[in-house]
């Protein structure tokens, strides 16, 4: 028996994401009474691996397979599974995001486990059963779910647990399978990423911009804050469909849902689909001329007023902070 | 080309969700359903290729009777006939066996089907079916082009995409920007009506997860006003008193 964590990997380095994952795997551990083992898939820095037992795993299998640089859908079930074979691991561990999605899905299926995404906090474990909570209505509302098989996959949400680091190195092992030619279908030629930015799903701090801003002219004003806050940018669906903002910066019901620490929205009305995918931040700050725009009340500081004149002067101010 | 298109029912996104009084279920008084908006682009899509390179469209929905309205509404935007394996479909590897087993004697090229489901949101259905079925899913897309048997596509990735071109049969699960989706025309309603729409029975199928209960957000205390002239203060709050810069 063992609690398999796989982690992600983005230019070389574990994803700072992949902490959390990995530290909610070793507490899962801590209830099961077993140990914590993670998986490394791509070409990472062998220095990152020792130091995921700062997060509480024992063990980290690596693969580091030059096929399996980028992500391929089968390829790396197929080495999941192997892992999960050798660790004996009844319980998997996964990311929230959209590669790690494809691979539980399908190794749900491959493993004959239980499936839960968009888990939020720590199970509860009893000697017979295993409970989950996860968001359900694009995060309009809670579900607390069971796990009926004796294996379990759960696909963890971004702050489901406050990591405390502890000491220690993870063991590192190398893991290589052999692959069929079917693994490979679907690998990607290229891969595009917009360089140096932080993607939203793993801010930290997200501020956002919606129709207020009037045009893509205007973004500096966010951006500018961003940088100030070390945080990511983020936009409303009018703003991607209307092309002022990649697609991949939407947030909300039909976009992606976030759970940073800090959401910040400035000239956006807080429509109940934009509410769904960011009412789970710990804090909201609402910036919008309109003192009546419905956003106010999922709000927890707000201020009423015009985002052209209050945006620099929030980033002078958290510009002053960092000095 | 043969295509099929999976879509779910699911509640239209303004609605306020509430749940039973034992919060074992939605509340589902006064609540509108319709096609799940991400299937909407695999719908879609699957109209645009099928005008472009010739073929069938067939939607399949796994659900009760209830659900008839939505797969109209799919058969008005365009699909050519619908199949509603009838039961009520309890977790994602319950859908996906159902759909894996209809696909298995059908010989489709392409099997399209939303991102996720925005009720109960498991992000599942596409990867199953492409595991049961042995072929690959390709997931989430923002781009799917075909041309003979090649597909060209891109996957949105947290803060980029990829660009793949594989082989047919796939599975591709769509989002926006794929396309534009289409709203339903007064002929397309008329013939709707007229479109075959099988009703199958079930495989029987093991259930591998149990909602136990429901809840809602804890909602927002009140929230704290601070002046636009003396915006600076806010980031002073953020610092010292919510902590979170
Ligand atoms: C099926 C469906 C799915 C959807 N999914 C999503 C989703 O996932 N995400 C999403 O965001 N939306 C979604 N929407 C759209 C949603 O309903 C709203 O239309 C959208 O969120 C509004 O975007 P907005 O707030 O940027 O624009 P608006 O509603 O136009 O609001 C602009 C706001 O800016 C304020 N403003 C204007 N000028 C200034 C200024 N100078 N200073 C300060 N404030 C100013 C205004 O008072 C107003 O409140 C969906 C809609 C549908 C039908
Ligand atoms: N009951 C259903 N009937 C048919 N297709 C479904 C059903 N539920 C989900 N799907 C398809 O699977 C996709 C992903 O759903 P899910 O995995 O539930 O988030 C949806 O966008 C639909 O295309």
């Amino acid at each position: 028996m063992s609690v398999l964590v796989l982690l992600e990997g983005a230019d070389g380095h574990v994803k700072k994401s992949s902490f959390e994952t990995a530290y909610y795997g070793s507490q899962v551990a801590a209830q099961l009474g077993t140990t914590a083992i993670g998986l490394v898939i791509g070409e990472i820095n062998p220095a990152d691996l020792p130091v995921m037992g700062r997060y509480g795993l024992k063990k980290v299998f690596y693969n580091n397979d030059s096929q399996l640089k980028d992500f391929v859908p089968g390829a790396y079930v197929s080495v999941t599974a192997k892992a999960a074979e050798l660790t004996g691991a009844t319980v998997i561990i996964l990311p929230n995001s959209n590669t790690a999605a494809a691979i539980g899905s399908r190794l749900a299926v491959r493993l004959n486990a239980s499936l839960a995404s968009n888990v939020i906090a720590l199970p509860e474990v009893t000697d017979t059963t295993f409970k989950v909570k996860q968001t359900v209505f694009s995060g309009k509302a809670f579900a607390d779910v069971l796990l009926t098989n004796d294996r379990k996959i759960i696909a963890v949400k971004k702050n489901a647990v406050e990591v405390v680091e502890q000491e220690g190195a993870a063991e590192v092992e190398a893991l290589m399978v052999d692959l069929e030619n079917t693994d490979l279908i679907g690998k990607p030629k290229e891969t595009i990423k917009a360089t140096g930015k932080l993607p939203v799903a793993e801010a930290d701090i997200v501020v956002s911009g919606g129709r207020g801003l009037r045009g893509p002219e205007n973004w500096h004003l966010l951006e500018n804050l961003a940088d100030a806050l070390g945080a990511a940018t983020a936009c409303s669906k009018p703003v991607a469909d209307a092309g002022w903002r990649p697609h991949h910066e939407h947030v909300g019901q039909t976009g992606i849902t976030i759970s940073p620490n800090l959401y910040i929205a400035a000239g956006i009305s807080g429509a109940i689909q934009h509410l769904a995918g960011v009412n789970s931040s710990k804090v909201i700050v609402v910036i919008n001329k309109d003192p009546e725009a419905p956003f106010f009340k999922a709000a927890d500081y707000g201020i009423v007023g015009d985002l052209f004149d209050v945006l620099p002067k929030l980033t002078e101010a958290a510009k002053a902070l960092s000095q | 080309m043969k295509i099929l298109v999976c879509i779910s029912n699911v509640p239209d996104t303004t609605t306020k969700i509430a749940f039973t009084s034992d919060n074992k279920a939605l509340n589902t008084a006064g609540v509108q359903f319709v096609i799940n908006p991400y299937d909407e682009y695999a719908l879609t899509r699957a109209l645009e290729l099928k005008e472009a390179n010739a073929g069938t469209l067939t939607v399949l929905h796994v659900g009760e009777a209830d659900a008839e309205p939505t797969i109209r509404k799919a058969l008005a935007i365009g699909a050519d006939d619908a199949i509603r394996i009838n039961a009520k479909p309890t977790d994602g590897f319950f859908v996906a066996q159902q759909i894996a087993h209809h696909a298995k004697s059908a010989d489709y090229d392409l099997i399209l089907m939303g991102k996720e489901s925005v009720d109960y949101n498991g992000f599942q259905v596409h990867g199953m079916v492409a595991e049961l079925l042995g072929i690959t899913a390709i997931t989430p897309a923002i781009k799917l082009e075909v041309t003979g048997h090649a597909a060209n596509l891109e996957r949105e990735i947290e803060g980029g995409k990829e660009v793949i071109t594989a082989e047919l049969p796939l599975i591709v699960s769509c989002q926006q920007p794929m396309c534009e989706p289409r709203i339903p025309n007064m002929r397309g309603i008329m013939t709707a009506r007229t479109k075959p729409l099988q009703i199958l029975e079930p495989v029987s199928a093991d259930v591998k997860t149990q909602y136990e209960s429901f809840s809602l957000p804890e909602k927002k205390v009140g929230v704290k006003m601070i002046d636009a002239a003396n915006a600076e203060e806010l980031i002073r709050l953020l610092r010292n008193e919510a902590k979170v810069i």
